[in-house]
């Protein structure tokens, strides 16, 4: 039984940070999405949803490539004193990567749905376009970015491709619960495992209960 | 014309269930290159089989059998896992045999960047990760902690332990400069040789000898018998040995 806890708590750092990285990484790219003219908009916005459909070994391994200590940028981070390969960083950086396109997706929706009109009377009022943007457009659609957030948050706590490939597999410090899951079966640990599935699975539904209640659609029917 | 994408589509889906004379072998990880000469030299000898091979952890290949994985035949890294296999029933035990020796050897990258030269260095400060096998599922990892426990150095290197899901993954972190040591087997070591650097040979209580044995549950377990005795053969003991196996 203890031997969840460990894992467990590192799993909700991990994901929790993700979840505010891609919050504030997800909203930016959402909203300039969202206002930007251009036939590139679409290009941009194919690229950035590559991590929801690219296997996360195709996408652990090019974190490795690039952020190992032999990688591309390996000697550059080294210099700086920055190590992500076998961090729990580095498992972060893996499930903000994952779970970026849920956040962008559901926040690029969300911005559009606020009606331009809206934004246009608080610039009439003499609003300035930063204030224009926290106090207009993104309390509207906090609901959507807030139901994308729970979506990545989910995402981000089962994260197990990417993470074994960059964090690695080190008990105590990037032995996330998808990971400890996995040790755990190969050991035919299978009490210890089952413990850890229920966790996982719960916190998921839960998860998604919340983000299904905070979605736009279902908002418009209740207040129909 | 429009008849051919639906029976493509078929044959694609068709070619990918295994066929009568297919002869799955599960062996560990570190048998990757001999077992896939092996198995090569099999066909060549037996036209009408086609040799199946699936390398991971021993223990993650007892699972799958245990589970009913369709295997014939089953090659373990130690004794421990095949014991398992033994006690699970998942195995033949009048088939089960010894085929190969092999050693624990720690290794370095290229360059040796924390200067290691034996397992004694492992506890100093310049080495912050050491990479072997989970000792739970991996046994090349088993080999480690049993090495370490006679030296009474194991706590000191499982505390900068990077747990790998196989031997060869223990090998590729290495070979990767990820860590500044880790254990492997001889064999493994030979397969990475521009890359890593075998800094010590490291003695284990128990010899590394590798049993082979023919799945219980496998519906051609004559096949899978002439594979074992191939393995055994002297022209399967040849190429083992060109991997750096040594005889039984």
């Amino acid at each position: 039984m203890d031997g969840i806890w460990v894992p467990l708590a590192l799993t909700l750092k991990v994901a929790l940070w993700a979840t505010a990285i891609n919050l504030v990484l997800g909203v930016a790219v959402a909203f300039g999405l969202a206002r930007w003219r251009s036939p590139a908009r679409e290009v941009v916005d194919s690229v950035l949803t590559l991590p929801l459909v690219l296997p996360p070994t195709v996408l652990g391994y090019y974190l490795l490539v690039l952020l190992g200590r032999r990688g591309v940028f390996g000697a550059w981070l080294d210099r700086l004193g920055i190590e992500l390969v076998f961090t729990w960083q580095g498992a972060v950086i893996a499930s903000t990567l994952v779970a970026f396109p849920l956040v962008q997706k559901a926040a690029r929706a969300a911005f559009e749905a606020v009606d331009p009109q809206l934004e246009d009377a608080a610039r009439v009022l003499g609003l300035r376009e930063m204030a224009v943007f926290f106090r207009v457009s993104l309390p509207l659609a906090a609901r959507g970015i807030t139901a994308g957030a729970l979506l990545a948050f989910a995402r981000a706590l089962g994260e197990f491709g990417a993470t074994l490939m960059i964090a690695g597999n080190l008990p105590g410090r990037t032995q996330t619960l998808s990971v400890a899951i996995y040790a755990a079966v190969q050991a035919g640990d299978d009490r210890t495992a089952g413990l850890m599935v229920a966790v996982v699975s719960a916190t998921c539904v839960v998860a998604l209960l919340l983000a299904g209640w905070l979605a736009p659609g279902r908002a418009r029917r209740v207040r129909s | 014309m429009r008849l051919r994408l639906p029976a493509a589509l078929f044959l694609l889906v068709a070619s990918g269930s295994a066929g009568a004379a297919d002869l799955v072998v599960s062996a560990a990880a570190s048998l990757t290159d001999a077992f896939r000469a092996v198995g090569a030299a099999y066909e060549a000898k037996h036209p009408e089989t086609h040799v199946v091979l699936n390398f991971a952890a021993s223990d993650v290949l007892l699972r799958q059998i245990a589970s009913g994985a369709p295997a014939d035949v089953f090659a373990s890294a130690d004794q421990t896992a095949m014991d398992k296999a033994a006690a699970a029933k998942a195995i033949d035990p009048a088939t089960r045999q010894d085929f190969a020796l092999n050693r624990l050897v720690l290794i370095v990258p290229r360059g040796n960047p924390a200067k290691v030269s034996g397992t004694g260095d492992l506890a100093g400060p310049g080495v912050k990760r050491v990479a072997y096998g989970d000792p739970a599922s991996v046994p090349a990892g088993r080999y480690t902690r049993a090495a370490l426990e006679q030296q009474n150095l194991w706590p000191a290197v499982a505390a900068k332990g990077v747990l790998a899901q196989n031997v060869r993954q223990a090998l590729d972190y290495v070979a990767r400069g990820e860590v500044e040591a880790g254990f492997v087997f001889a064999t493994d070591a030979t397969v990475a040789h521009d890359r890593v650097v075998v800094a010590a040979v490291v003695p284990t209580p128990t010899p590394i000898s590798y049993p082979i044995a023919v799945v219980a549950s496998s519906k051609q377990p004559k096949d899978a018998a002439a594979f074992e005795a191939f393995v055994q053969s002297p022209e399967g003991r040849r190429i083992l040995a060109g991997f750096g196996f040594q005889a039984p």
